[in-house]
């Protein structure tokens, strides 16, 4: 029984390995790669999202390349924590809003790293101004724009490759 | 005019992956599982200390037997991985690439008239530098039935007065086959009643699979003195490139490499001995990640070619799945150009690294997924076509 939980435990690690950079891979391809079963390996993926360890299956999308209009700031921000929810609480009340990408708590100068997707530059700013820095818990924020992004998700943005391999070798 | 060449060199026959590259190139937009190297490039941290190197100015010929510190780490890892200690000061020789080290060990060794067996299917440069050196080789051809391991009976039933060396081509390039302790335990007392000497070319050992790890035939009583290891950094850091091998082995022969290595190559190139440093120090974690790759893209190629029905054994080695087609009718030089021709898929017939990979194919799973994938589905295709 425990040997069956650790055999389901490690497939699980497995597949969560390798979907990490490619969540197109399908059950079957998966269950052939990890030497698994198809229906083992959508079990693992069904308990997987129950659990909320796949939270989700997004797009690495390079919006440069493209004609859509779409800017990116760091915020990082200073609040006061809340008394029995720490910074729970606050963060809960930044992260529900649309425009809001990513929120960590951090270590060191400030308390809150907002990350913001917006149409414009002024659109980040009058959300900055008129949502967040108003909050009352908020103490100060201080915005950056990121000018242009090389890599995400583990993966460079403008890609580089290509097979320079010779196509027989021995 | 004399003739200008010189008779030995005229007589080898090119090899048959050359043949089949030509005609591979010409066609545009074909798909290649044919590579014999990592589709991975060299770990970036790997890559940043050669360029290091060379921003410090470390352009200069290093010593002829390699950088001491790289001799060092080599010997470090040797003990590490495959319980082997070697001394670095003598025992030890930076080579470029395995090829280098296999041909300067047989040269070193060898004299006129000395056979050399060499189990096939196995990698193609063996058989010309025995001729190189001199020697004559004796092909012993290895069996499907028996997993294309080289059996006691097989070596028994080579050997002559004048055979001098085996090469022990495991893991192997074709067929993926590996020797395990016990399978290596059952040559080792001919090897030593005959007097034999062993080149034991491991330039797949990191790449074994299936929880067996890769035993070396130089760990044996009595085999460190008549076994020259060779390896080196192409295949498991990625790095093929570099031309960065090693071969380790008794003093008393890597003294005569040494001067071979002196005279023909000077040394192996600085840059790539500082980035080798930095990739025994710290590149187990790449090692790692690497081979579980292929692990997963060897299983899903095994289950796909099975699927289609064609016969094969399952490699426990290197890259490559070497699956039988005789099923089909076709010989293997047959089944390779029409499915180029047809499908536009290129994969190296068996019969490249010899006689007796008639019938066999060499699939290289250094792919990615999406790429074994599309190229699997035209090959099912054709396997389906020329079924019935």
């Amino acid at each position: 029984m425990e040997r069956e939980g650790q055999a389901r435990s490690q497939l699980k690690e497995e597949i969560l390995k390798a979907i990490d950079k490619n969540s197109k891979l399908e059950a079957a391809d998966l269950a052939n790669m990890l030497g698994s079963s198809e229906e083992e390996v959508m079990t693992a993926l069904a308990e997987l999202e129950a659990d909320s360890i796949i939270c989700g299956y997004p797009t690495l999308i390079n919006w440069d390349q493209t004609s859509c209009e779409r800017v990116t700031a760091l915020i990082e921000i200073k609040v006061t924590p809340q008394r029995g929810e720490g910074f729970d609480q606050i963060a809960r009340r930044i992260y529900r809003f649309d425009e809001v990408e990513s929120v960590y708590l951090m270590s060191g100068g400030f308390d809150l790293t907002v990350i913001i997707e917006g149409r414009t530059m002024r659109e980040v700013a009058m959300f900055v101004s008129s949502k967040l820095a108003p909050m009352e818990a908020v103490l100060s924020t201080a915005t950056h724009f990121v000018l242009k992004k090389y890599k995400e998700h583990g993966i460079p943005l403008v890609s580089e490759v290509k097979d320079e391999r010779m196509l027989i070798t021995p | 005019m004399r003739n200008p060449l010189n008779k030995k060199v005229t007589e080898i026959q090119p090899s048959g992956i050359r043949k089949f590259f030509d005609i591979v190139s010409e066609m545009k937009d074909a798909i290649s599982l044919g590579v014999g190297e990592p589709d991975f490039e060299t770990p970036w941290h790997i890559r940043e200390e050669g360029i290091y190197s060379l921003e410090k100015g470390k352009t200069f010929y290093t010593s002829n037997a390699g950088l001491k510190e790289l001799k060092e780490e080599i010997c470090r890892y040797l003990k590490r991985r495959f319980n082997l200690s070697y001394n670095a000061k003598d025992e030890v020789l930076v080579t470029i690439g395995g090829s280098e080290a296999i041909d300067v060990a047989l040269r070193a060794m060898l004299d006129e008239g000395d056979e050399v067996l060499i189990p096939q299917p196995s990698y193609v440069s063996y058989l010309p530098c025995v001729t190189l050196a001199d020697g004559v080789p004796v092909i012993i051809e290895l069996k499907a039935e028996n997993d294309f391991k080289l059996t006691r009976q097989e070596l028994l039933d080579s050997i002559t007065d004048k055979t001098k060396i085996l090469i022990m081509p495991f893991p192997n390039n074709p067929t993926g086959a590996i020797m395990s302790r016990e399978e290596l335990a059952d040559l080792v007392d001919v090897i030593i009643e005959k007097d034999l000497f062993v080149i034991s070319d491991e330039i797949y050992a990191e790449l074994t699979y299936g929880g067996e790890r890769h035993v070396s035939i130089a760990e044996f009583p009595g085999m460190k003195e008549r076994t020259i290891v060779i390896n080196g950094f192409s295949k498991s850091y990625a790095m093929t490139g570099w031309r960065l091998g090693y071969a380790a082995g008794p003093s008393v022969i890597m003294q005569q490499m040494l001067k071979i290595h002196q005279f023909a190559i000077m040394c192996a190139p600085t840059t790539s001995q500082y980035a080798a440093v930095e990739a025994l120090k710290n590149g187990d974690a790449d090692v790692e990640m690497m081979h579980d790759a292929y692990d997963q893209r060897r299983r899903y190629l095994v289950k796909a070619l099975r699927d289609m029905g064609l016969e094969c054994f399952e490699p426990k080695g290197a890259f490559y799945v070497f699956p039988c087609v005789k099923s089909l009718g076709m010989t293997s030089d047959e089944f390779a150009n029409r499915l180029l021709q047809e499908e536009k898929v290129a994969v190296v017939p068996g019969t490249a690294f010899g006689d007796c990979g008639e019938g066999f194919l060499r699939i290289s799973y250094a792919y990615s997924i999406e790429n074994l994938k599309t190229a699997l589905e035209r090959m099912e295709r054709f396997v389906k076509k020329y079924r019935k």
